[in-house]
């Protein structure tokens, strides 16, 4: 791979993908989500300010990982199936529904499909919820993270994290999270996007790459 | 993923692991997790010490095929002597890196073993260096290296400051060991851990029971 002889770029052959870092995490009254800005096709960056937190409802968001296509359909099929339901059901949808949708499709389509969809929300029955659906199952966890970049802060949010923190700490947390796999991972980089949702409704921030905290040796 | 596990099939036993040197306010402490395996499949040991002493102030640690690693230390070990013997002094820690930095690089082909090398010596004081798989020396602060070192790359960015005092350092190596043998399913046993100072060296075993426990533990 480092001898590449190949005279066109990469994004002519290269499937599209969101390698990526993305991150959600609960906190007593809704769910704090983030992501990077960075899709690769081979060695060439598409799209440097892509927003993987797809709106999924008004207080239920998703972040894409895998193949960029998978992943927006998966959500935009999701987005229009949970319109109907809540409709239907004639209230807002739990998080939980939202989940398990993504899962359907994940887990009945998993041979042909490579992304994985973490879903996040807030819903009057369960306040603050994070699932994670990949390879198809379905999975309450008090935060989740995906995407290549993962790999890399395990270890951080494994030591990091702590129960019962408030919202403005969740926000630092992520934010953290993703400054250090950005610089680590190839496949993240660009900008952060954060959706931080509660029983009010949603709030989206983007924080330039030169906004980020930095750490040692940046 | 894939490539990994066939090319321990073929050099057989494999030391997925943890390796990790670190520098403090007079010393560097050099440590390492303690599990074999072959495959990803297989723990052929449990216990195996992967921190080998090349001089009285000079570590290595070893990431990579273990067949390899063994091979090329007991040779570095030899060139080392030999040069101390020659120079009357003890070796710099540079020298002891640029050896298997040679022994690396004119053998790339058949080789499949990084190291990171640590020690003290009166020029220079506390050094960690780097030799990666093709050959590449380098000199760090701080490095860690293996297959459990991806989960802790992002701990280790931040969390590692320059003059930390050794309990401190202590903490930090103990800490990131911990991290990466928790989320690396080829590292893992006793993290083995060794200081280096001017004043000599001391080893410390930490057993997995005694290890941090974090979060979800």
């Amino acid at each position: 791979k480092m001898l590449d002889d190949s005279l066109e770029p990469g994004w002519l052959s290269e499937e599209v993908k969101t390698g990526t870092t993305i991150i959600a995490i609960e906190f007593d009254g809704g769910v704090v989500l983030g992501s990077d800005s960075r899709v690769s096709a081979g060695e060439t960056v598409v799209n440097r300010v892509m927003n993987k937190l797809s709106l999924l409802h008004d207080k239920i968001y998703c972040a894409l990982s895998g193949s960029a296509a998978d992943a927006q359909t998966i959500a935009e099929m999701v987005n229009y199936q949970l319109d109907v339901h809540s409709i239907e059901v004639g209230e807002d949808p739990q998080v939980r529904s939202a989940a398990t949708l993504v899962k359907n499709i994940s887990y009945k389509y998993k041979e042909e499909l490579s992304a994985h969809l973490i879903v996040a929300g807030w819903d009057k029955r369960g306040g603050g919820q994070v699932y994670v659906t990949l390879n198809g199952l379905l999975s309450r966890q008090p935060f989740a993270v995906g995407g290549s970049g993962s790999s890399y802060v395990y270890g951080f949010v494994d030591a990091e994290y702590r129960k019962a923190m408030s919202k403005e700490d969740c926000q630092q947390f992520v934010v953290n999270t993703l400054s250090l796999a950005m610089s680590r991972d190839g496949s993240s980089g660009g900008v952060a996007y954060l959706v931080t949702i509660d029983e009010k409704g949603a709030e989206e921030k983007c924080i330039l790459g030169n906004e980020l905290p930095t750490f040692y040796d940046q | 993923m894939e490539k990994r596990f066939m090319d321990s099939q073929i050099k057989g036993v494999s030391t997925g692991t943890t390796i990790l040197a670190v520098t403090f306010n007079g010393g560097v402490i050099i440590g390492s997790d303690s599990r074999a395996s072959i495959g990803g499949y297989y723990v052929s040991s449990k216990t195996i010490n992967k921190l080998i002493q090349v001089h009285d102030r000079i570590f290595c640690c070893i990431a990579g095929s273990l067949a390899d690693a063994q091979a090329v230390t007991k040779a570095a070990k030899f060139q080392i002597s030999f040069h101390s013997i020659q120079m009357e002094s003890p070796p710099l820690v540079k020298a002891a890196a640029s050896v298997l930095k040679e022994l690396c690089y004119n053998n790339k082909e058949e080789l499949q073993a990084g190291f990171i090398t640590a020690g003290w010596d009166r020029k220079k004081g506390p050094q960690v260096y780097t030799v990666a798989l093709g050959g590449m020396l380098l000199s760090q602060p701080f490095t860690i290296g293996g297959s459990g070192s991806t989960y802790i790359y992002g701990y280790a960015d931040a969390k590692y400051k320059p003059d930390m005092s050794k309990e401190e350092c202590l903490q930090f190596a103990t800490n990131a060991l911990a991290l990466a043998m928790g989320r690396d399913n080829v590292s893992g046993g006793v993290a083995h851990l060794v200081v280096i100072t001017e004043e000599g060296v001391e080893h410390i075993v930490i057993p997995g029971d005694k290890l941090p426990k974090f979060h979800d533990e």
